[in-house]
Parts: C-alpha cells; structure tokens; sequence
C-alpha cells in the first residue's frame, strides 16, 4: 500500500487507541448494566452506597427520649404527641457532641403553620383550634401563654 | 394379556414417580425470567398519601429540605405541598407559596382573599418523586448518570451528571431541579440513605398527622402494600404510562 493512505491510516488508528486508552481511565470500572437493565440500570454502582452513606440528621424521638425523659413524658400524653420533637428543636444530626444545643423554633410563625383558621369545609385542617394570627396578640410569642409540651392547659 | 409383579410393581413406580413432577417443571423460562427469580430483590419501595389527613402544615418541606441540605431559601424543593380550592362559583385555585415549606397561614390565595364559605372543596396534595417504574427521567439521561436501584428508587450520580437538563424536562411531575450548590440534577431519593437502615423517610417522620407513608410493595404484610391492595387509590398522570409508585387516597380530578 502507498504511503499517502497508511500515514492517515496511522494517525487515525492512534487517536482511537488514545480515546480508548482514556475512556479506560475516565469509565470507573464498577461502571455499566446494573439490575434494572440498559434502559434504567446503566450507571456507577457505586454510586448506590454514596446515597446510603448520606448523613442522617433527624434522629426521630426515640433518640430524644433516654436523656430528656422530663420533655417526653409529658408531651406524649398531651394533644401534642403527634409532633416529632425535630419539628420544633430542630434535627438532631450527633446531638450532644455536635451541636452541643439545639436551638427550638419558638416563632409564631412555627405555631401557624397548623394553627392559623383556615375554615376550609371537609378538611381536617378546618377542626384544629385556629386563631387569626394578625388579631390574636400579634407580636408575641405563643410560648409566652401556653406550654407547647401541655397545650391543654393555659400557661406554664 | 400377563404380567408379572415385577413388571407390574415397577410400572406402578415409574408412573407414581413421573406423576408426582410438576408441570412447572417443565416450562420454559426465558432468560429474562430465569435472570429475574435468582437476582430479585425482595424490596420494592413505595409510598402512600392519604391528602383527606394532610393540614398543609409544611414540616414535611422544612424536614425534607434539611435532612437533604436543599438550600433552604432558594426557590426549589424535593418535595413539596399543593393547596387546591374549588369555589362555589366553579373556578378552582391552586398555590404552593414556597412549595408549603412555612405551611398554608393564610386566606390569600394567588393574590386573592378567598373566603373559607366561598369554597365547595379544598384539599392539601403533598407532592414527591413518583419513583416510577418506567422513569422516562433516566431514559433520556445521555451519559448514565441517572439510574434506578434494584429496589426503584430513582438516583442520580452527582459525580457523573453534567447538568444538561434533560431530565428536569422529561419529568412530567416537574419533580426534578438544578441544584444551585452541586450544579447537578436533584430529585427526592426516598431519603435512600434511612430506608436502608430502616428508619423512614424524614417527610414520613416528621408528619404529625400520618398523611405521609412509605413501605415495601413486595412485602404482602407491609400496612402501605395492604392499604393499596385493598383501598381505593389512584396515582398522578396514569395516561403517561410512567408507572408512578406513589399512590394517593382521595385524590381529586383537579389535582395536575
């Protein structure tokens, strides 16, 4: 064969060889068809454990119970013990080591967020006890009369 | 015609003996089939709304959004929750100020004040992943960064995503953004990182009222697979064919 045709030849063999080389380098080796097949299973299987190795931050209440047994007893036998203890003093994450304090929500706007009337017909958002945030002593906190860990009774 | 007991106590074994194989014996599995029944996970997961318990108190938003370091003020969510009120008049309105991530504490209502007597209907929809089981979503990713998991859960691989796009268009749910931080395609992961160590996902545990829950759909027992094996639920979108892996109770035609 004459030289004209294997010169580009060469060179075009060569940059194969190199995209190769580089896709071998670039394509983690765990890469490929997963389970799920090629349609939805083609991906990094490691990437499965990064998502598993997440950091959890909301510990839920049975994390809170042993060491505040005084703030669990009595908000579990009030109307109050469908609320997780995160969704007012904040998640958790490694609680006490870091952070050493939470700090609680105490704003108005954390108590309307269910109490704010809304009278919509059918709901149960309609049967909670409601106030009208702009009328009813606005400016204060809720905390300041009633015990969000009792709040049956009036005050502290 | 003879036959000698020899002969006849072996034909009696022999017919007992092809008699007590079963038919399953002798089918033909495919290989997709046969590769399906060895490697089968025993999870499926999938989740269940029930919009009649839903207040639109948002803490499901907040909690999902911190749990998952979502940038908490920026405009985009993983999940989020819809108010809908269909007036006596006819109109229906619809808003989700901030996705619900404050709750609903007003009466305004897309820059009106719709009065709780001027309503016929109204209910709070939370919103999510679908986890679909044909996730158009990943079908259109060109590079494999989105995927779904042997259990279904659909994850996208941050270290490989290149942000294109396509898949925020493709989701007809308009569950998919750009994350403003990793600049890579975001979705709702069942919270991947609890389920697997069998705690639930954060907007299921920070639910006051139970109208959120996930389970395993391949578990006959599990109380989310019995809710929807026996009670009446529909899903989001049925027409796209996508599957969808969230189910609702009470959901209203209204509800897009």
């Amino acid at each position: 064969m004459s030289s004209h045709v294997l010169r580009p030849l060469w060179v075009v063999i060569i940059i194969v060889i190199l995209i190769l080389v580089a896709r071998f380098v670039i394509v983690p080796p765990d890469f490929g068809i997963q389970e799920r097949g090629f349609m939805y299973g083609y991906h990094r299987k490691s990437n499965e454990d990064d998502w598993k190795a997440f950091k959890v931050k909301y510990k839920t209440r049975k994390y809170c119970k042993d060491c505040h047994p005084d703030k669990y007893e009595p908000i579990m036998s009030s109307k109050h013990r469908i609320i997780q203890c995160e969704n007012c003093h904040g998640p958790a994450v490694d609680h006490p080591e870091d952070p050493p304090k939470l700090v609680v929500d105490k704003s108005r706007s954390l108590c309307i967020r269910c109490h704010a009337r809304l009278l919509y017909p059918r709901t149960e958002r309609a049967k909670i006890k409601g106030i009208d945030p702009e009328e009813h002593n606005a400016g204060m906190e809720c905390s300041m009369c009633h015990n969000p860990h009792k709040p049956d009774m009036e005050g502290w | 015609m003879s036959i000698s007991r020899r002969d006849f106590l072996l034909s009696t074994l022999k017919i007992a003996a092809a008699s007590a194989l079963p038919l399953s014996a002798f089918k033909i599995l495919s290989p997709a089939e046969a590769r399906a029944a060895i490697e089968a996970t025993s999870v499926r997961w999938g989740f269940l709304v029930d919009t009649y318990k839903c207040v639109g108190c948002g803490f499901c938003v907040k909690a999902c959004k911190l749990e998952n370091e979502v940038p908490y003020d920026a405009p985009v969510t993983r999940t989020w929750v819809e108010r809908y009120l269909i007036l006596k008049d006819g109109r229906m309105v619809a808003d989700t100020p901030l996705g619900g991530r404050d709750g609903f504490t007003k009466l305004e209502i897309q820059e009106e004040i719709v009065e709780p007597k001027d309503v016929s209907k109204a209910f709070f929809v939370p919103k999510l992943c679908n986890q679909c089981e044909n996730p158009p979503c990943v079908q259109v990713c060109p590079v494999g960064a989105t995927y779904q998991t042997a259990d279904g859960v659909v994850l996208v691989d941050r270290t490989w995503c290149i942000g294109c796009g396509y898949c925020i268009m493709a989701c007809p749910y308009g569950v998919r953004f750009f994350h403003p931080v990793y600049k890579v395609a975001e979705k709702c992961t069942f919270c991947y990182h609890r389920i697997n160590k069998g705690m639930k996902t954060a907007c299921v545990g920070a639910c006051p009222f139970g109208a959120r829950q996930i389970g395993n759909l391949k578990d006959p027992n599990d109380p989310v697979t019995k809710t929807i094996m026996t009670e009446r639920v529909a899903v989001l979108k049925d027409e796209y064919g996508t599957k969808p892996q969230v189910y609702y109770i009470g959901l209203d035609e209204n509800v897009r």
